[in-house]
């Protein structure tokens, strides 16, 4: 008797070893994601160095399902009635910040920030916890989008 | 040498123990007065709530007699509740090593429910038990809270804080980031309240049904692009503890009525 519970026992406690090595492992990048590198607050290179479009940008940070920029911060967007104050307007960013230091700012802004509320829309997301299915091992936004947002905000003089 | 040792280990102790310390105290503010008055308004009104609903769903289920049973709810408690300890309805969750640690309003309805009137023990945020949990608390309205934080909740509460500040899902934020830090600011139209748990289950306007804690909790975690936690989990038992002890002194406002 007590040598079948025992038998029975360990495939379980096999199993459960083996979902502890699987959950010490960190999932597989995106194939298609782009890697960057910060140096002073700044990310200089674009995105797998592609070029955005400052018009889809636009857009992205007015989707509530895209960026969603507007849900924390003031912009010159007039045709949208309510503009968030969880974070700096951003009305004039450009006059105060270069390209690639908003380029970080939108990346992963924890990167000198570790405290900041604001999501990191390109961070490696391996480092992100309990992420539901269907965002899992994926980027907020994807690069092409991320530089769309980049070149939108780089025309707010 | 022994002594700049401890030192150094009272330090590192310190700076364990800080960051979870250092949030901003808060005086405690009911996400009623964060409310628009027509909503405040509509809270008010007993028969403009439409969260009474689920009082009154929640009145029935109490005074419920089925066949062969000797007991209802109302038959210990008082036809209208009145026989219910207001004060420790305001005290949930509580501690009680009989029930296997810490205890929700839920857990403790449910229990009854199973073992003093012989029946099926309903599931954690269940609909029926919902309307039973907002008919109790509402019995308690105006009572202020009053969740034990020393004792064995002590160590439970520091855990449940820990989860309050703990980054989530792909968003990855923290409770602690929209309820505390920017509490009172703007996310579109929606006014960041301090996420007080005193008034729940709520009336969510924007679902337009009555909610639960967990069940709010559970939103929150969608919106992070998280994957939630089960209602009547360990975790959200933590966190509602936090939650309900960062509002001691608010009075219950059961059914609230929220965004």
């Amino acid at each position: 008797m007590t040598m079948n519970a025992s038998l029975l026992l360990i495939p379980v406690w096999l199993l459960l070893a083996a979902q502890l090595a699987v959950a010490d492992e960190l999932p597989p990048l995106p194939a298609d994601y782009c890697h960057w590198e910060a140096r002073n607050y700044s990310i200089e290179q674009p995105l797998c160095g592609l070029v955005g479009n400052a018009a889809q940008g636009r857009e992205i940070v007015i989707d509530t399902h895209g960026g969603n920029c507007l849900a924390c911060h003031v912009m010159p967007i007039p045709e949208e009635a309510l503009h968030g104050t969880v974070g700096p307007p951003l009305v004039g960013l450009a006059s105060r910040m270069t390209m690639a230091q908003i380029r970080l700012h939108i990346v992963d802004q924890r990167q000198f920030n570790p405290a900041t509320i604001m999501p990191g829309f390109y961070r490696d997301p391996r480092l992100d916890y309990r992420v539901a299915d269907d965002f899992y091992g994926k980027t907020f936004l994807t690069a092409q989008q991320l530089e769309d947002v980049v070149a939108y905000l780089a025309t707010l003089q | 040498m022994m002594a700049s040792r401890q030192t150094v280990q009272a330090m590192l102790l310190l700076a364990i123990v800080l960051p979870a310390s250092s949030a901003i105290a808060l005086e405690p503010v009911s996400g009623y007065a964060f409310l628009a008055p027509e909503t405040q308004a509509m809270q008010d009104d007993e028969f403009g709530n439409p969260g009474m609903v689920a009082v009154d769903r929640g009145e029935a289920l109490f005074r419920e007699h089925r066949e062969q049973e000797k007991h209802t709810c109302a038959s210990c408690h008082g036809d209208n509740g009145e026989q219910l300890d207001r004060k420790k309805i305001a005290s949930y969750p509580r501690y009680d090593r009989n029930l296997g640690g810490l205890v929700t309003l839920q857990d403790q309805i449910s229990q009854c429910w199973e073992t003093n009137m012989d029946r099926f023990p309903l599931l954690y945020d269940a609909p029926d038990l919902v309307a039973l949990e907002t008919y109790v608390r509402n019995r308690a309205s105006g009572e202020p809270i009053n969740v034990q934080t020393d004792g064995p909740l002590k160590a439970l509460l520091q855990q449940g804080e820990v989860l309050y500040q703990t980054r989530l899902g792909q968003v990855g934020m923290t409770c602690h980031h929209c309820h505390v830090q920017h509490q009172g600011q703007m996310l579109r139209g929606q006014v960041l309240t301090q996420g007080q748990a005193n008034g729940f289950p709520v009336y969510r306007l924007a679902k337009g049904e009555i909610t639960s804690l967990h069940t709010r909790l559970r939103q929150c975690f969608v919106s992070f692009r998280a994957e939630p936690f089960d209602p009547g989990s360990e975790e959200f038992k933590l966190l509602e503890l936090y939650l309900m002890s960062r509002g001691n002194g608010l009075a219950i406002e059961t059914p609230a009525v929220r965004f």
